[in-house]
């Protein structure tokens, strides 16, 4: 984990960064604390997911779906154990698992360099986690929920914009090869 | 082990990981009266296995119950054919004592209903041994107050008198017997004929003017006359009526079932009895029967052959 490498396969040209140690885990807690206390304060902030950007930054930039995977049921199942009693296990765990696998894997195929790319996808996984999550809250939990509307929406596009923006800064925590 | 290919290494772990986070929400979760949601997962899961096993399983055990194990079936079809025997004696039995039930229940009844008339009831203990004489022998006798000549009827209707009294027994001469018969007439008309029997089931009424009307399905009453049977108990029905010369041949349906009977009242005197299945004819019975006091003096004798 403490090196740069390429993956090549075929013509194309990806390559795997790697983080400070620690980084992952700091960046995580961080996003995770947070998620849980912002919104006390200021409640409009409820609309952003940070751990959901946090694990999609680590699953591009990884690129590798098991880790990408194994990183974002960890946390989200910190995210479901932070949000109270009426958040089972799991919840969020599926949702960011689905998102850390889907991440990796298209982050080991494509360049997700560019702030374009990266607002674009950031937008498309929002949507994705989002379907998890009502696909569970409708299959399992048994709760009525809305697939998609205008608040999720402005949501998706609020957390791709702070998303992007984030994204550079936790570029700085790469490791130079 | 199934060793699995590298590039699907990171879709088994992700299988894996959602389907370990499914069981844990299953187990969580917890859906209204139906309990656990893995509880249900599992149930659910289970069911098509349990009830082909259930299935299953009946289908061997109900292979080996009929097919193979059969060691004891003799044995219990043995003891079952024993208890069927055992059974249809009980009911046969049981539906004897409800007819004689039945049978004295009728009796008591029209014993109630003629309370002022002296009679005794009687159980019949035995029958003529041949065909040549059509004779009962009733469990009353002398002790009981029984005489010779005394009428023998049932609720239905004549019997026959007594012959032969002995301390606890009597015998009865049936109206269908050679020597047997009643004072009679017809009730719609009353003309008055001797019914005697033939020794055959059907009596026959003599002396009845060719001239007479006489219909088929008229009734016979007991006249009186005989110094026997009280008046107006039924004897029987015409059946069959010829022209004759110069009597009619009447052939008669006895009232009271001769052929099987079981219980009899004998009558201690000569008053009136009225049969009300007789269609209010009884009613006349009184009148009639204190209108002739001298035909009550008559001598018994006169009825034994009409």
């Amino acid at each position: 984990m403490n090196e740069t490498y390429e993956l090549r396969g075929g013509e194309t040209h990806i390559e795997v960064h790697k983080f400070f140690p620690g980084a992952v885990v700091l960046v995580a807690a961080a996003a995770l604390v947070f998620q849980a206390m912002a919104p006390v304060y200021f409640p409009k902030l409820s609309i952003l997911d940070l751990p959901l950007l946090v694990t999609i930054y680590f699953g591009l930039s990884r690129r590798n779906p098991s880790t990408g995977l194994l990183l974002g049921m960890v946390i989200g199942l910190a995210q479901d154990a932070l949000s109270g009693p009426t958040v089972p296990l799991g919840f969020y765990g599926i949702g960011k698992t689905v998102i850390g696998y889907l991440a990796s894997s298209i982050g080991a195929r494509l360049d997700t360099e560019h702030p374009a790319a990266r607002f674009a996808l950031i937008f498309s996984f929002f949507v994705v986690h989002q379907a998890v999550l009502v696909l569970v809250r409708r299959l399992l939990l048994a709760q009525p929920e809305a697939w998609f509307n205008l608040h999720l929406a402005i949501a998706a596009g609020v957390n791709a914009l702070l998303g992007t923006v984030l994204f550079l800064g936790m570029d700085r925590l790469r490791r130079s090869s | 082990m199934v060793a699995i290919p590298s590039k699907h290494k990171s879709l088994t772990l992700l299988a894996g990981v959602l389907i370990a986070q499914l069981l844990l929400l299953a187990v969580q979760i917890k859906r209204d009266s139906r309990g656990r949601l893995i509880r249900v997962w599992a149930i659910s899961a289970a069911y098509p296995f349990e009830r082909s096993g259930a299935w299953g399983f009946g289908k061997v055990r109900g292979v080996w119950t009929h097919y193979f194990a059969l060691l004891t079936t003799e044995r219990e079809n043995e003891a079952l054919r024993i208890e069927n025997d055992a059974l249809k004696l009980t009911i046969s039995q049981l539906q004897g004592r409800a007819t004689e039930a039945e049978r004295l229940g009728a009796l008591l009844s029209f014993k109630q209903s003629h309370e002022k008339v002296p009679m005794v009831g009687g159980r019949v203990i035995a029958a003529s041994a041949g065909t040549a004489s059509r004779t009962i022998e009733i469990d009353r006798g002398e002790h009981d107050g029984i005489k010779r000549n005394m009428a023998v009827i049932t609720p239905d209707g004549a019997v026959g008198k007594v012959i032969e009294v002995y301390g606890n027994t009597a015998q009865v001469l049936l109206l269908t017997d050679k020597e047997g018969g009643a004072g009679a007439m017809l009730l719609n008309t009353r003309t008055q004929g001797p019914v005697g029997g033939t020794g055959e089931p059907l009596m026959q009424m003599k002396y009845v003017a060719t001239d007479e009307k006489v219909a088929v399905g008229e009734k016979i009453v007991t006249s009186g006359m005989d110094r026997i049977f009280p008046r107006d108990i039924p004897i029987g029905t015409v059946v069959e009526v010829k022209p004759g010369n110069p009597f009619k041949l009447i052939r008669v349906q006895p009232a009271a079932k001769l052929d099987r009977l079981e219980t009899v009242i004998v009558l201690l005197t000569q008053e009136p009895v009225e049969f009300k299945s007789e269609a209010g004819q009884g009613e006349q019975t009184g009148a009639a029967n204190a209108a002739t006091p001298a035909a009550q003096n008559a001598t018994p004798a006169a009825a034994e052959k009409p």
